[in-house]
């Protein structure tokens, strides 16, 4: 008899330490890792986003500031869980996703264009195709071109790849070449930029995307607009110049401007010439002079 | 004297019942966890049974039931970010079935073939070099059989077998085999050794050979314990996730030819759970995905394990 009790009491207190370490290790409040800012977000950035910080902590000594990938949406989903200061993004903030920081801390998110990146269209470097237009590259990644020679190539049927449907990439690609439509079920999908490089460098049958910062061994493509422009080269002067298509902006996200100022002058930093030197180092494009003073001047008042 | 003895008795048994108790907390917490696991998953893929607001992009019927379309592969699609998200599980439940079946077609053979020869063939010495190498290789990390697949074995197999996409299902499965053959050879190899010797011996004195012996004798007598290894590498395949993450492909058509990509499952979560919008259609549907994995899984390998102990019973008991 009491031997059944033992046992059941025995049975409450392990269900009771698995619970609670639970709720204990989900309740951690940010606030304890004190001064240290948190950025997390986009894996396309997170090279970016340690450079900035291992360069700014240099300079301003006691700074604190730790960087971690995840992907865009795992640092936008940190920042409305109020688990990061900063949230990196290759794609802008999603309408209900902005909703959710607004409903749960009361004050706008703040988007801060901290770099320049573009899309390069890789293909096999025996491939003679030398460009596409933003039309044939939309027909071929919805599947109704499907054979090479239907672009000025070699009779061989194409082998698309693509990134996972989680990356800031694949949204991007998706809305500013695809239009929004669907990509062809045959579609194949690869973890990460340097995954599609390594698969289209093995297979002369391949097309891929990717960051332009990544894009070398391979053949990156030149872009047209439309059927009668000249096609444009992934170049640093042509995404800076905006003549190259498939450009897109990376972003700084954080809860309205952060109390925390350490992160508040980082930010600054980044949109400072200084910061913006090391987004060239890094093989992205600083933002064009004018858009970097009209951002900065934002970050200039402290309320 | 004989009190300090009792005195010394009632110390032992205070610390053998606290030892026990803390043993048993530990065991519970192990089911608790299970449990908690289990009530955490099915709480989160609820929503697409009960929830109206959830149901209107993704409930049973979009899952399950064909979309209009032209072709076996646009009637069911997996295209969860879209402007009309698609959550067909149609193509990927496909998608497993085929490098399962690719996997348990390639390993299956070779690890029973390899219990068979080392149960009853092969020299003691030679046992003991085979045994511990093939048990070696379960304990490769998944992610590295991945990327071995996707950078050399794809690069093999394309160029042997001529495949249209480098990466497909039987690239994933064959990878998927090495995965497996450790798991079914073990338990096969148990299940053979199980086997008990009066049996081998009676056979060999009635003048079978040993060949005979193996084919006729043991490996129907060792059957079910086979079955169950089937059964346990069967499990393995439908939730191995590294594996075929990197060397699928991940595109989810849905068609029977096996030189096409595959998306499986477990690869869908793994890819997709990182990034999704917290509580949104996607969301859930990857956690009733998760459910439906965890209760397969769970089925089979509660079916192997207590064939395993059917058949451990026989054979102790006697025929």
């Amino acid at each position: 008899m009491s031997n059944g009790y033992r046992r059941n009491r025995w049975l409450l207190i392990a269900c009771g330490v698995v619970i609670g370490g639970s709720l204990a290790c989900s309740s951690r409040a940010p606030s304890d890792r004190a001064r240290a800012v948190t950025v997390k977000g986009s894996d396309t950035m997170v090279i970016l986003g340690q450079r900035f910080a291992e360069i700014y902590m240099q300079k301003h000594p006691g700074a604190v500031i730790q960087v971690t990938g995840g992907g865009s949406g795992t640092g936008i989903a940190a920042l409305i869980n109020g688990t990061t200061d900063i949230a990196q993004s290759s794609r802008p903030i999603k309408p209900e996703e902005a909703e959710r920081v607004k409903a749960k801390f009361g004050v706008e998110v703040i988007e801060t264009p901290v770099a320049l990146d573009g899309l390069a269209v890789y293909v096999h470097e025996s491939n003679p195709v030398e460009e596409l237009s933003l039309a044939q590259l939309k027909a071929i990644y919805t599947g109704r071109v499907t054979n090479w020679k239907e672009v000025g190539g070699p009779d061989l049927p194409i082998v698309l790849y693509s990134r996972e449907n989680n990356s800031g990439t694949y949204v991007y690609f998706k809305e500013h070449v695809l239009e929004n439509a669907d990509f062809a079920p045959a579609t194949q999908t690869l973890p990460g930029t340097a995954a599609v490089i390594n698969a289209v460098a093995k297979d002369p049958k391949a097309i891929g995307y990717g960051g332009i910062a990544y894009g070398r061994g391979i053949k990156a493509l030149k872009v047209k607009k439309d059927a009668t422009a000249p096609g444009i080269a992934p170049t640093v002067e042509n995404v800076l110049s905006g003549r190259y298509p498939i450009s897109r902006q990376l972003y700084f996200y954080t809860v309205g401007k952060p109390n925390n100022p350490v992160a508040r002058d980082f930010i600054r930093w980044v949109l400072s010439p200084e910061g913006q030197a090391v987004v060239k180092d890094v093989g992205y494009y600083p933002l064009p002079e004018e858009k970097r003073q009209e951002v900065a001047r934002h970050w200039e008042r402290d309320s | 004297m004989r009190r300090g003895a009792r005195g010394d008795d009632r110390q032992r048994l205070w610390a053998d019942r606290w030892a026990r108790r803390i043993i048993l907390a530990l065991s519970l917490t192990a089911i608790a966890t299970i449990i908690l696991i289990f009530i955490f998953i099915f709480r989160e893929a609820l929503p697409i049974l009960t929830d109206p607001t959830i149901q209107q992009e993704a409930s049973l019927r979009h899952l399950f039931h064909p979309m209009g379309g032209p072709d076996l592969a646009s009637r069911y699609m997996w295209q969860p970010i879209a402007l009309v998200p698609k959550y067909s599980l149609v193509p990927l439940i496909l998608g497993t079935l085929k490098t399962t079946l690719v996997a348990l077609l390639i390993a299956a053979p070779l690890a029973i073939a390899a219990a068979l020869y080392t149960s009853e063939f092969a020299p003691a010495r030679i046992r003991e070099a085979i045994k511990p190498a093939i048990e070696l290789l379960a304990g490769i990390p998944s992610v590295v059989l991945g990327f071995f697949a996707l950078i050399v074995m794809a690069t093999w197999m394309q160029q042997l077998f001529g495949f249209e996409t480098r990466l497909n299902a039987i690239t994933a499965g064959a990878a998927l085999a090495l995965a497996l053959i450790p798991i079914i050879y073990t338990v096969s190899e148990d299940a053979l050794n199980a086997v008990p010797h009066s049996l081998r011996e009676a056979s060999l004195a009635l003048g079978a050979t040993r060949w005979q012996t193996a084919t006729r004798v043991v490996l129907p007598a060792a059957s079910p314990g086979i079955f169950a290894s089937l059964v346990l590498g069967f499990g393995r395949a439908v939730g191995e996730t590294m594996i075929v993450l990197m060397a699928s492909g991940n595109a989810a058509i849905t068609s029977w030819r096996f030189t096409d990509s595959v998306r499986t499952l477990a690869a869908t979560i793994a890819a997709e759970l990182g990034e999704v919008v917290f509580g949104s259609p996607h969301y859930h549907v990857l956690f009733f995905i998760g459910a439906l994995l965890f209760v397969v899984t769970f089925i089979v390998n509660s079916v192997g394990i207590y064939i395993i102990h059917r058949v451990q019973h026989r054979l102790r008991g006697g025929l």
